[in-house]
């Protein structure tokens, strides 16, 4: 009767039995959905991504991922870039595989991260936006079913923010995979995701469903009534303060 | 597309790199200079210490009898084989204790224990177990350099980036892949600390080793000189040893950055 890829339920994380992360998430993700999920810094984003990603046990509640193949179901793209700094960019990207195909493969995801030249570089050699690109190449490595970005495009321009943007976009519609999207950029989850969860007081607070095929005026709608549900959060904890 | 760039090393850089490697050498060679002629004067009477020029005719004529190569392989074999086998120990022993938290509660309040007693306080121990062969003074500088590398690779591997780790969790890696990927080349650097100063401790525990007990290698030799009061032999040792300890340095700084070469791209440090 579910048919959801990922159901999250009733779900509390306290970090060392003080720090509240998580606090009663319910949240069911369908198989193909592309979520954003924003809120402010602090709110248990990447928390949350970490409980799907197996890598932290809820401390009460149930994450089940509704999934026959287990192999390389997931991948994460960190916040920080947590690239190897003693391997090249290429070999981070096949963890030094010498396999054909793996290495075919890791160029072709160079190149559309527009990284090419850099294969034989190290990441101490590259800027914080080059490294991310890397990493988000990284990620889309292995052909994952479900893709978890923690803030994949933060530390890029504009312009090359937006190619990104259509990257992931692409790839996950051709691929079908269910997305989630941490990013602090409301216009950018308005452009990219199928859904916009507000994460709020440690909880998902608000949803927004976004319009299919929508024009650059309902992203602008849409990202500011997000926006607005931010900052309401912002004003309260001005208020208990 | 965006390309690399490499600037060219201008004229001035060049100049630079020149007189940085010239500039070590300063001191030793006015200290010998100085040394030399305070001998030549008189100012230096040559029972308290000999010029540089006879201590090196005393070296060639050493050399030419054979007696230095003698001495010199045979300490170089004990040195080797000793900081292979405590090294090789250090290592294992960092590795298990590193990996797993059970070896550790049971091994490494054991071996601190050890290692605070100084090595050197275990010659008579040695002695009388061994005797004065072979065994005797390679069991010393394998214990003597067993602890560095031991703590360095202990340390190393527990303070690999616990997000790395995480990391190659995710990524699904396998044990095996994860110890050769990331928890030993990011234990690397530290490990290699280790073993640059167990080299260290390899030469003066050789030296002590030799000096009290042995009728071969360069310790002997310079003890067996003190006896003949021949002063050019015993400076001589005493600069041999200097050498040898430079050597080592060398060799070990060389690995150094051909293994971290990662660590020297992309900084361009002074
Ligand atoms: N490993 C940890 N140990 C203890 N507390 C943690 C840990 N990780 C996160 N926290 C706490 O949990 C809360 C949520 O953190 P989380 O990293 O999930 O926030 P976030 O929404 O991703 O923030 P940001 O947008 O700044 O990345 C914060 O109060 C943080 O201090
Ligand atoms: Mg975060």
């Amino acid at each position: 009767m579910n048919d959801s890829m990922i159901s999250i339920k009733n779900v509390n994380k306290i970090y060392n039995n003080q720090t509240t992360a998580l606090h009663d998430v319910s949240l069911d993700i369908k198989q193909g959905e592309f979520i954003a999920l924003v809120g402010m810094s602090g709110g248990g984003k990447s928390t949350l991504l970490r409980l799907i990603a197996g890598l932290e046990k809820p401390s009460s509640g149930n994450v089940t991922i509704n999934s026959t193949d287990s192999k390389s179901l997931m991948r994460v793209m960190f916040q920080e870039d947590r690239l190897l700094p003693w391997m090249s960019v290429l070999d981070n990207l096949s963890f030094g595989s010498k396999d054909k195909n793996t290495k075919a493969h890791a160029l072709e995801l160079l190149e559309l991260v527009e990284l090419s030249d850099y294969a034989d570089h190290y990441p101490t050699q590259l800027s914080g936006g080059q490294k991310q690109r890397i990493a988000l190449a990284r990620a889309l490595m292995t052909d994952p079913k479900i893709l978890l970005l923690d803030e994949p495009l933060g530390a890029l321009d504009a312009l090359t923010r937006r190619k990104m943007q259509d990257l992931i976009l692409d790839i996950c519609q051709k691929q079908n995979l269910t997305t989630i999207l941490v990013t602090h950029d409301v216009e950018e989850a308005a452009r990219m995701a199928d859904r916009i969860i507000v994460m709020k007081n440690s909880t998902n607070s608000y949803e927004e469903n976004c319009p299919k095929n929508r024009n650059a005026g309902q992203i602008g709608i849409v990202a500011d009534r997000v926006l607005g549900e931010i900052l309401e959060e912002n004003e309260l904890q001005k208020q208990t303060a | 597309m965006q390309k690399p760039v490499t600037l060219p090393i201008t004229d001035q850089k060049r100049f630079h790199l020149s007189i940085n490697k010239i500039l070590p050498f300063l001191i030793p060679v006015i200290v010998i200079l100085f040394w030399q002629v305070s001998s030549t004067l008189g100012w230096l009477s040559s029972s308290v210490l000999p010029s540089p020029l006879a201590v090196l005719q005393d070296g060639i004529k050493l050399t030419a009898s054979g007696e230095l190569p003698k001495n010199l392989s045979i300490s170089l074999y004990r040195a080797t084989v000793g900081l292979l086998i405590g090294g090789g120990i250090g290592f294992i022993l960092g590795f298990i204790n590193g990996m797993s938290n059970t070896f550790s509660l049971l091994f490494d309040s054991s071996i601190q224990m050890f290692r605070n007693i100084p090595h050197l306080a275990l010659i008579p121990l040695i002695i009388l177990w061994l005797g004065i062969n072979e065994s005797a003074k390679i069991s010393l500088v394998a214990i003597g350099t067993m602890f560095p590398v031991y703590i360095n690779t202990f340390h190393g591997i527990r303070s690999v980036d616990p997000d790395l780790i995480e990391m190659g969790k995710s990524y699904e890696l396998t044990k095996r892949q994860m110890f050769f990927k990331i928890i030993f080349p990011a234990a690397l650097p530290q490990i290699l600390v280790g073993i640059r100063y167990a080299l260290g401790v390899m030469w003066t525990t050789l030296i002590v080793a030799e000096t009290i007990s042995a009728s071969s290698g360069i310790g002997y030799m310079a003890n067996n000189a003190e006896d003949f009061m021949d002063m050019e032999t015993v400076v001589l040792c005493i600069v041999v040893y200097a050498v040898l300890g430079k050597i080592s340095d060398l060799v070990a700084k060389s690995f150094e950055s051909l293994l971290l070469e990662w660590q020297h791209t992309g900084r361009s440090n002074a």
